[in-house]
């Protein structure tokens, strides 16, 4: 990681002169690398800031660059999606006039590719469809719906930030990934965005990125990137494997304490690995987040790009998901049985403490 | 300068959790806490569901999200935000446009400590296993009564606020800045590096970020025209909506009349309102619901009676008699507003011993009904 960060060597990957060409063996390095562990060309593979541009490039991008050429303004979009995906397209529908069609899941289950291939129309220019959500941690028929989208001839994005440590990205259509859920410095991603499909740049510019992507390509941080998605391919089946028992552990270390319940069992095919979904009845979520993060266990309630924020989540209703409060578990790299197991026990304390005292509703 | 923390050291250690507005009392009373030995966590409450685009004098937008999770950082405790949004817009927000809609005039500050920032915080703190919640409120507190008194900042005292808390509730809430002047409060926060030493302070309704009230109220309540009649009986002028009024106001009514006219009486119910010289605001006497007794008894002989958060008090006495708590007044009030806080307190020491809303006021120059 350290020789990551010396890669710029000082130069600007555009210039011309020896420490320019150097940074920019670096970066095309680099974009071989991403490319090669997810599978696809180097040519499609774009660096952005994260998923959050990513998903804008390939929903955004996509969809802007299609209404241009009058191919169509359908967009056909899971309700489980990422903020960062779903208000795109609520963006577009208001800006631009884009029809949607939302396609909810099958109750706490992945979205019917039969459902998705309903929805597409002969003006559907995009589908997207998450990789698997963050919040839940449902993992989506990625492969299918790639399927059934190719043999439409309509675009798929999916955003796989939460799915890349532990599953393949779909063979086709564009993507969304993160170098920081891997242990790559916050603020490097990829878009990968396939050369069929014509896409516009969100920002005017002097044209990096095959145009795609204005502003100077950050070499360090995408060698970072390179290294960590490699080190996730090469690891993937073991920390699947991993992770799939830890998770699994805390959900047996719950399974004692009345009024909570994993939202996927812990043995569905669907579930992420790395991620279990609790819900709790007799606490509030809001009281039995303070609490816990007292007992220095550190869960979240809602998704963590809305820190703090207990406003019901549109994924969970998508999931049709009411309950007293919910808890998103997830495991890392670095978690031992031994925390699992501390940490069940406190949150069975924590849980147990709280009720007895009223659960903390307002 | 230099400023002395004002809360002593703690004879034993609490865990405090500080509501956190992002404003400076705050973040000092949370400092002062912290460095008196106590366990204190900071909560910021999300409150008006305001647009987070337009900058108001509020304490719950945006910024002050940021600035009270800025000031626990400096101040290295933990810090969480709860979304109280739901339950503002439950107990505050709709009973303000219901209390105008009926013709009175709601105080949402008072409703808001008494059901939201002080009331559901602390019955939540509690339950978290908290031994007390703290506020940025100018008020003094004795925990050990409990007592309620008036900050040493007579200019920003908020014991009126406050008067709905009871004894069970003041022995668990601390109000640490009350001991201190305004300045001093920013002269310690700056010298904590607290960059909300220099904030200004805020004064409107904190949702109605503009303070444009009528315009709020334009948006959550149906127009019912009527008439504005003066005391005497003689049709001024039409109105779309009598919670536009209130009693005492005198701007905005758009009347023609050779004397200057206030309003003196808003009848919902018949969408009336009734307009008149200063003098048929005089009120020497006034009737309380909900009261909070603070000193045990009904207080008796002289006491001070205060009808606004920063109006002068008045010399009266508080008569009980078949269980309704009048308030009588020896130099009448003008312009009392049903659904104000009445707040009486003691005439020596500062010390509240009652409070409750106005219910009913004399008006000797209204026509009888």
């Amino acid at each position: 990681m350290l020789a990551a960060l010396h890669a710029d060597h000082g130069g600007n990957p555009a210039a011309g002169h020896q420490f320019g060409r150097q940074t920019r063996t670096t970066l095309e390095d680099a974009r071989e690398r991403i490319a090669g562990a997810l599978g696809r060309s180097p040519h499609e593979v774009v660096v952005t800031s994260g998923g959050t541009e990513a998903d804008q490039l390939g929903v955004v991008g996509t969809v802007r660059a299609a209404v241009a050429a009058g191919r169509g303004r359908h967009v056909v979009c899971s309700t489980v999606e990422h903020p960062a995906v779903s208000d795109a397209v609520r963006w577009l529908a208001a800006e631009h006039g884009v029809e949607v069609t939302w396609v909810d899941p099958q109750g706490i289950a992945p979205v019917a590719p039969t459902d998705i291939a309903a929805a597409i129309r002969d003006d559907t220019v995009l589908v997207a469809l998450t990789g698997a959500d963050g919040e839940v941690g449902v993992a989506q028929h990625s492969d299918e719906v790639a399927a059934v989208c190719a043999s439409r001839g309509v675009p798929l994005h999916s955003d796989v930030v939460q799915r890349t440590a532990t599953l393949l990205p779909p063979p086709t259509g564009s993507l969304a990934v993160t170098g920081h859920k891997l242990g790559a410095p916050v603020g490097i991603g990829a878009a990968v965005l396939p050369r069929d499909v014509p896409v516009q740049p969100l920002v005017p510019g002097p044209g990096q990125e095959r145009g795609l992507r204005s502003g100077t390509p950050p070499t360090a941080l995408a060698l970072a990137l390179a290294t960590v998605l490699e080190l996730a391919v090469a690891e993937r089946e073991e920390h699947t494997a991993r992770s799939r028992t830890l998770t699994t552990r805390l959900a047996d270390g719950l399974v004692d304490l009345d009024g909570v319940r994993p939202t996927v069992a812990p043995d569905a095919p669907h579930r992420l690995a790395t991620h279990l979904h609790l819900q709790l009845d007799g606490v509030d979520g809001e009281a039995l987040a303070l609490a816990l993060d007292d007992a220095g266990v550190a869960v979240s309630t809602g998704t963590a790009c809305m820190t703090g924020s207990a406003a019901p989540s549109p994924v969970l209703a998508a999931y049709g998901i009411e309950a007293d409060a919910v808890l998103r578990c997830s495991v890392g790299r670095d978690t031992t049985a031994e925390e699992i197991d501390t940490a069940a026990e406190r949150i069975v304390d924590v849980v147990t403490t709280l009720r007895s005292r009223g659960g903390g509703f307002l | 300068m230099t400023v002395t923390p004002s809360v002593p050291a703690a004879p034993e250690r609490e865990r405090v959790l500080v509501a956190l507005s992002g404003g400076v009392d705050s973040a000092v009373a949370a400092a002062l806490l912290a460095e008196a030995g106590h366990d204190v966590t900071g909560v910021h409450l999300r409150l008006a569901d305001t647009d987070p685009q337009v900058v108001g004098q509020g304490c719950c937008g945006l910024d002050d999200a940021q600035d009270a999770r800025r000031t626990a950082q400096v101040l290295g405790i933990d810090f969480h935000v709860w979304d109280l949004r739901d339950v503002f817009r439950r107990e505050v927000q709709e009973p303000f446009a219901v209390g105008y809609a009926a013709g009175t005039t709601p105080n949402p500050c008072v409703t808001c400590n008494e059901k939201v920032k002080v009331g559901a915080v602390l019955r939540r703190a509690l339950q978290l296993g908290f031994d007390a919640v703290a506020t940025g409120h100018h008020a003094r507190i004795d925990p050990a009564v409990p007592s309620l008194r008036r900050a040493v900042d007579r200019r920003k005292d908020q014991s009126y606020v406050l008067h709905v808390h009871g004894p069970d509730e003041l022995a668990r809430l601390r109000t640490p800045v009350g001991d201190m002047t305004k300045d001093e409060v920013r002269a310690f926060a700056a010298d904590r590096d607290l960059r909300v030493a220099g904030k200004p302070d805020s004064y409107d309704v904190c949702f109605i970020p503009d303070g444009d009230t009528a315009g709020y109220l334009a948006d959550e309540l149906p127009e019912v025209p009527g008439e504005i009649v003066d005391v005497d009986g003689t049709v001024l002028g039409t109105h779309d909506g009598a919670w536009r009024f209130t009693v005492g106001q005198r701007r905005g009514l758009g009347l023609d009349h050779h004397e200057p006219r206030f309003v003196v009486d808003v009848d919902a119910e018949a969408a009336r309102v009734t307009v008149g010289p200063r003098a048929a605001l005089a009120t020497s006497w006034l009737t309380l619901d909900d009261v909070v007794w603070h000193a045990g008894d009904v207080p008796t002989g002289d006491v001070l009676v205060q009808i606004r958060a920063h109006g002068r008090p008045h010399l009266g006495q508080v008569v009980v008699r078949d269980d309704v708590v009048r308030i009588e007044v020896d130099e009448p009030f003008h312009g009392v507003a049903i659904g104000q806080s009445c707040v009486v307190y003691d005439r020596d020491d500062d010390r509240v011993l009652a409070g409750g809303r106005i219910a009913r006021a004399a008006r000797p120059l209204l026509p009888v009904a």
